[in-house]
């Protein structure tokens, strides 16, 4: 395990500058690998922000939450009734989703945190699918149940009425002036995952990152040491639940609507997945699981059988047929059984992730240098 | 001369369940000085010791350290320690995910900035005098060629002079060692002596656990011998190794 790693203020500059310009040129490398449009590189950045965030809870202190999703579906819901009420400008929408999910991390994870373990999971996982199935029933006046909540062209939208911002037939969000779809939502969602990213990286070379990592090694030890560990897990699951409430607003915000099913425990699963994925406790690790995942998902779920079919031409029919056969059911709606055959490779053979192969291949070009200087 | 006791232990029981583990302990513990407590496994000498850390709550009795009950109901581990008590355990209690000098440094931390503090923007690295501070203690304990080694990878007597190490960068008033050089090496275990010896002149108050006659007689000022949960007999080294009672109970057992 590697979470605290020690590094050199110049080098952490450097490795944020390298991370600023791999995200801001995402369309130009994402149209290599068939990725270089707006909304897969928009899930990029969403769900890279969520699996970070829940890295600072999960990666740091060892407290598996499995409820994250409902601070996504707070932010999602907190994002449209902002434009609803106040204005299309996303600034109070993303003030208003970080503001309330704040508020709900603070109780639950108050609540939660009165026990470790597996009694602390199900505990969230408990509080999630509560806020799951009231979104569904008795908060129906707030999340407009089923058919979930929408923007209308008679919303009131007080700020903006009062700057005489004219009303769109199909309201969508922008940002003085700037809609917020396509290339240009992506860079507002690039902007605030650069900002969660660097955030990440302060916790992570901060002695309060440290004291973190210290609860999660050894917690008896900790409080014998001076240390309360609750309001370090609680400060840890707020800001964990922060992020996760931004990436809600973010994904309200390229595509003005909010439902229930974002509070479901599948998604909570689905960032749990993301960061061991990619590498638990690592900086680098939680993104590059949730691109791994949407991009995977992006790809593997579009095949269907005519896809499969021109695929497998070359082969005699009989031949063809045995293939499509066999690979049918890891593509199009079944492509999450080839997730949980990734996921089991990965845990199988790449205990630390995605980023153990980058280390990994990293080690052997370092060492072959290291041969050639030595010669 | 005024005698101040750091720690006073007046009356404390302490059952499991039907094992009656302490019967009616009084100690007090003299402000400067080493205080042994020896006695055969099973005695009761840890559990004596997590009562006075808020481990365990003693079934009555009082312990008092400076003038503060730390029986009370709002008494925390992290609270008795932030009072200036610190303690190395009979199982070395270490981070081993952290590297040796981040486990003394966690503990500077503790004490400078209090049970809980929150600032992310200055970075470990930015804590210079604390760092400095807490490789000059790996120096003193010449661990600094493994300062960036995971602790968890220590032997097992590298383990225990961490811990040491870790407890005294927080300067406690009162130390307290659970067989702080058991499976040691005769060599560490010299060293270690050494070290105490050096705090010990420097006016730090200690209780030692020890097994060890050669430890206890080097460092002890005050001898308490405790033998199925109660003391059986105190005095200074020389009163305890010519006690009749002594002999029989454990001294018997072990070669001095
Ligand atoms: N937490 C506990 N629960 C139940 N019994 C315990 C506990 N701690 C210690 N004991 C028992 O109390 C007695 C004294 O133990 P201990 O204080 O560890 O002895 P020593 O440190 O002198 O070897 C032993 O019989 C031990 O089994
Ligand atoms: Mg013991």
């Amino acid at each position: 395990m590697q979470s605290i790693v020690e590094s050199s203020r110049t080098r952490d500059t450097f490795t944020l500058l390298i991370f600023i310009a791999v995200v801001l040129t995402a369309p130009i490398w994402g149209e290599f690998i068939g990725a270089g449009y707006p909304d897969l590189l928009q899930k990029f950045a969403i769900f890279g922000l969520f699996a970070i965030g829940y890295n600072i809870l999960f990666g740091l202190t060892g407290y598996l939450s499995f409820g994250h999703a409902a601070f996504l579906g707070v932010g999602s819901y907190a994002t449209v009734w902002s434009f609803k009420l106040l204005s299309m400008n996303a600034i109070p929408a993303v003030i208003f989703a970080v503001a309330l999910s704040a508020i709900f991390a603070v109780v639950i994870g108050y609540l939660s945190l009165r026990r470790s373990g597996i009694y602390f999971s199900i505990l969230t996982l408990a509080f999630a699918q509560m806020s799951y199935n009231m979104a569904y029933s008795v908060l129906t006046p707030i999340t407009n149940g089923e058919t979930g909540l929408q923007l209308k062209s008679s919303d009131p939208r007080v700020l903006d009425a009062a700057l005489g911002v004219e009303p769109q037939a199909v309201p969508l969000a922008d940002l003085f002036g700037i809609t917020l779809n396509g290339y240009a939502g992506f860079y507002f969602c690039a902007a605030i995952l650069i900002l969660g990213f660097w955030l990440s990286m302060k916790i992570f070379r901060s002695p309060f990152g440290m004291k973190l990592v210290a609860i999660k090694s050894n917690q008896t030890r900790m409080e014998f040491t001076g240390f309360s560990p609750r309001p370090y897990l609680l400060t840890a699951f707020v800001i964990s639940g922060v992020y996760a409430g931004l990436a809600g607003s973010l994904m309200a915000i390229v595509d003005p609507l909010a439902g229930a099913e974002r509070m479901q425990w599948t998604a909570s699963g689905e960032v749990v997945l993301m960061t061991i994925l990619g590498g638990v406790g690592t900086l680098f690790g939680p993104i590059l699981g949730a691109a791994t995942i949407k991009y995977f998902e992006n790809i593997f779920s579009a095949i269907n059988n005519q896809v499969l079919e021109s695929a497998y031409s070359f082969m005699p029919e009989w031949l063809s047929d045995i293939a499509i056969l066999l690979t049918r059911p890891f593509v199009g709606e079944g492509w999450h059984l080839m997730l949980g055959v990734l996921f089991m490779a990965i845990i199988i053979f790449l205990p630390g992730g995605i980023i153990e192969g980058v280390r990994r291949i990293g080690g052997i070009f370092k060492k072959s240098k290291q041969i050639e200087e030595d010669a | 001369m005024s005698k101040r006791h750091v720690l006073s232990i007046a009356g404390v029981n302490k059952t499991f369940g039907g094992l009656k583990a302490l019967t009616d302990i009084n100690l007090n513990i003299e402000e400067g000085k080493t205080h042994a407590i020896i006695g055969p496994n099973g005695a009761g000498k840890s559990t004596l010791l997590n009562t006075c850390i808020g481990r365990l709550k003693p079934d009555n009795g009082t312990i008092t350290f400076e003038g503060t009950d730390l029986t009370g109901g709002n008494m925390t581990p992290h609270g008795i320690n932030q009072l200036g008590v610190s303690r190395v355990f009979q199982t070395p209690e270490i981070f081993p995910d952290l590297t040796l000098l981040q486990n003394v440094m966690i503990p500077a931390f503790a004490k400078r900035d209090g049970a809980f503090s929150f600032n992310i923007f200055k970075g470990l690295r930015e804590e210079k005098q604390l760092r400095d501070e807490a490789m000059h203690l790996l120096e003193d304990f010449e661990m600094q060629n493994l300062a960036h080694v995971h602790a968890g990878s220590l032997s097992r007597g590298n383990k225990r002079r961490l811990e040491l190490a870790m407890c005294l960068i927080q300067h406690p008033k009162l130390l307290l060692l659970d067989e702080p050089t058991a499976g040691m090496a005769r060599h560490d275990t010299n060293r270690t002596i050494d070290l105490l010896k050096k705090i010990k002149e420097r006016g730090m108050t200690k209780v030692i656990i020890e097994h060890d006659m050669h430890v206890v007689f080097s460092l002890a000022d005050r001898i308490s011998v405790l033998a199925q949960g109660a003391i059986i007999a105190e005095g200074t080294p020389d009163e305890i190794k010519g006690h009749p009672k002594v002999r029989e109970a454990y001294l018997g057992t072990a070669e001095i």
